[in-house]
């Protein structure tokens, strides 16, 4: 599978006064791809949206579009299309006219227009809809008006302005799937910002995760869950425990951290380039820590691939959040410090079987741990 | 044993029970629409003096019809009111789209002196103007109907734009940008997109100011006065010069029609901008 790249930004950096919105963002985008843009409000993933549609010019650097540079290249010449937050469905026109109104702009002769408009309003399942007006349609509705006025044009790439953060909550999980499977029909790249890790990772096949206008790292959905390159991804990304230390051993096919605040070392089952004398960051995703008994003197368990030792520690329940489908335990170290662990409850009575201040043992697997340099 | 059930709170309509509020609203019908009607009434009066009813007649709108100076002065108004409100619906129009869209040196400034037709004195607009149409720019009188109206039609635009502008402005504040972006996403110029998106969205702005401009420049009777020449007399003046000597049923008459006028075209273009409005609404919500 080697994919072409579509869309490359080179070095661009977007200031508005003295704020910079975009710090030095390279990037490259593949011909197919579902790429999103994930970041907190503020981070400069809808900048670059906006810059790659054209309504704001890069201050420094190249915006290329199939190896042809459109930094300066205004929206209406423009080879992408964008389906906006707020939708921008024209309240005035009817929903065929809507849909049609980019071909229209184009000269498309009226015959070929309306067939056009139908086969779009066919793939997001808005048929016999092209005589509404966009009042008489739901949010949900008029989502997909934008996207076949969008796609109607067969743009190269596909913008989408947080497409999903108007919906309530089930017409979003719909929705997921739907664009998802609308990609694949159209094979269009699609180029999607949102805020919403859940979101991100559902959809995206790739994803850039942006921090105050710097690109902190692009990668699958599971590789950014599971080898985010910094604190910042390992936070924002899912929930994490995350304990300061310093490497003890760091040999090429296995690593101790030790880290003041767990009673025992950290054991990895790999080792790590870098970071020998400096301060390190051990993340540990809650769903990875295992809950074991230690009421009646119960020893500490052994997962087996650890040295005795290493990687299980004592604690007491403080809180536990009863999720249905997962419970959430609070569980306070010795030194004091409190983790989150996450265990599925897989039988009805599982969320009985740990309660409050119950002394208990976190133990967890030498290949769980992340270590983070930054 | 049924408790004997708690008294509602009274609904809104159910306020016009209460005599205080049906005092109120008989003061204000009284002095609001009386007037109006005992104007209308003696429009019919079959009588020359017009102060006690002597019975009903139509003699006196046949008389309306019949006086040269008095359709002259009408039809005066009437293309008076149409030059100057399409001129200031186009200026105002303009004027709206420029203070929405650009960021200017001395915006602040032009914003301020919009305003000023609408809070400075007619009174003194009016004697500005014969000064101006006297002393700065001489206004030919002796032009061919109707470019001897030039003077009034440009002093009713000079006030009437501003009023325009505004209504349009507020209109504007409503858009959705991302409507305009959209256009231009789909590839339509900024002409494309005025024509396109922004007209039809300033579509009541413009129907109401055009409204707004047709009806101040059809009943202004300050300004007119000091910029009409003895061949230019409007409707309004021309009443004014009526009633001086006495009021006739013929000035009854006369009133009559041009309230029916304004009522009938207030009416259309609300029930126009009404309809835009609604659709509007729900549209962007």
């Amino acid at each position: 599978m080697t994919a072409k790249t579509i869309i490359s930004f080179e070095n661009v950096t977007k200031r508005f006064g003295k704020v910079v919105a975009v710090d030095d963002v390279s990037l490259s985008i593949c011909e197919g791809e579902f790429f999103a843009l994930l970041g907190p409000s503020g981070c400069g993933k809808t900048t670059l949206l906006r810059m790659l549609a054209g309504f704001e010019t890069p201050s420094e650097g190249r915006i290329l579009i199939d190896g042809e540079d459109v930094s300066r290249t205004p929206p209406n010449k423009r080879p992408v299309n964008m389906v906006f937050q707020s939708y921008a469905v024209f309240p005035h026109m009817s929903v065929a006219d809507n849909v049609g109104y980019g071909l229209m702009v184009d000269g498309v002769l009226p015959a070929e227009r309306s067939r056009r408009v139908e086969e779009a309003l066919a793939l997001v399942k808005l048929e016999g809809y092209g005589g509404r007006k966009p009042d008489q349609m739901s949010g949900g509705q008029r989502q997909r008006v934008a996207l076949a006025r969008a796609l109607v044009k067969r743009p190269r790439v596909l913008l989408l302005d947080e497409p999903l953060s108007a919906l309530d909550a089930k017409l979003r999980e719909q929705m997921r799937s739907e664009l998802s499977q609308l990609q694949e029909k159209v094979g269009v790249t699609f180029l999607f910002v949102t805020h919403d890790q859940d979101e991100a990772l559902a959809m995206a096949s790739r994803c850039a995760v942006m921090n105050r206008g710097l690109l902190q790292q692009v990668a699958t959905p599971s590789d950014l869950y599971e080898f985010p390159n910094s604190r910042f991804v390992a936070d924002f990304i899912g929930s994490v425990n995350l304990f300061e230390g310093r490497f003890e051993v760091d040999e090429a096919d296995h690593a101790v951290v030790r880290a003041p605040e767990l009673s025992t070392p950290v054991y990895l089952d790999h080792g790590v380039t870098g970071g020998r004398d400096a301060t390190v960051w051990v993340a540990l995703r809650p769903e990875k820590i295992e809950l074991h008994k230690r009421g009646d003197g119960q020893g500490a368990p052994a997962l087996g691939d650890a040295p005795d030792g290493h990687n299980v520690v004592p604690g007491v329940i403080r809180h536990i959040s009863y999720l249905g489908s997962e419970s959430v335990y609070e569980v306070e170290l010795d030194q004091g410090r409190r983790v989150r662990t996450l265990r599925t409850n897989l039988t009805r009575r599982d969320q009985e079987d740990f309660t409050w201040d119950e002394p208990v043992w976190l133990a967890w697997h030498a290949c769980s741990p992340a270590v983070l340099l930054s | 044993m049924s408790k004997p059930e708690r008294q509602a709170p009274p609904a809104p309509l159910e306020y016009l029970r209460r005599w205080p509020i049906r005092a109120w609203l008989a003061v204000v019908a009284v002095f609001l629409y009386a007037p109006l009607i005992t104007l209308m009434a003696f429009s019919f009066n079959n009588s020359r003096r017009n102060i006690v009813w002597r019975g009903f007649t139509l003699d006196y709108y046949v008389q309306v019809f019949q006086d040269q100076g008095l359709l002259t002065a009408f039809g005066n108004s009437l293309v008076i009111a149409a030059v100057s409100t399409v001129a200031s619906v186009i200026l105002g129009a303009l004027t709206a789209l420029t203070l929405w869209r650009f960021k200017f040196p001395g915006k602040p400034a032009l914003e301020g002196a919009l305003a000023l037709p609408i809070v400075v004195p007619e009174i003194c607009m009016g004697v500005a103007m014969l000064v101006f149409f006297t002393q700065v720019i001489p206004w030919p009188t002796s032009l061919a109907w109707p470019l001897n109206l030039g003077s009034i039609i440009i002093s009713h635009i000079s006030f009437s734009f501003s009023f325009v502008a505004i209504v349009i402005r507020a209109r504007l504040a409503s858009f959705n940008r991302e409507l305009e972006e959209a256009a231009k996403d789909l590839g339509a110029g900024e002409w494309r997109i005025l024509r396109d998106i922004l007209v039809p969205h300033m579509w009541p702005g413009l129907l109401a100011g055009a409204l707004l401009a047709f009806t101040l420049s059809l009943d202004d009777f300050v300004i007119t006065f000091f910029t009409s020449g003895p061949d230019t007399t409007t409707f309004p003046v021309k009443v004014y010069s009526m009633v001086r000597f006495s009021v006739t049923p013929e000035v009854n008459a006369a009133s009559t029609l041009l309230i029916i006028i304004t009522v009938v075209l207030t009416a259309i273009a609300l029930r126009l901008q009404g309809a835009d409005v609604a659709k509007d609404a729900a549209g962007v919500a």
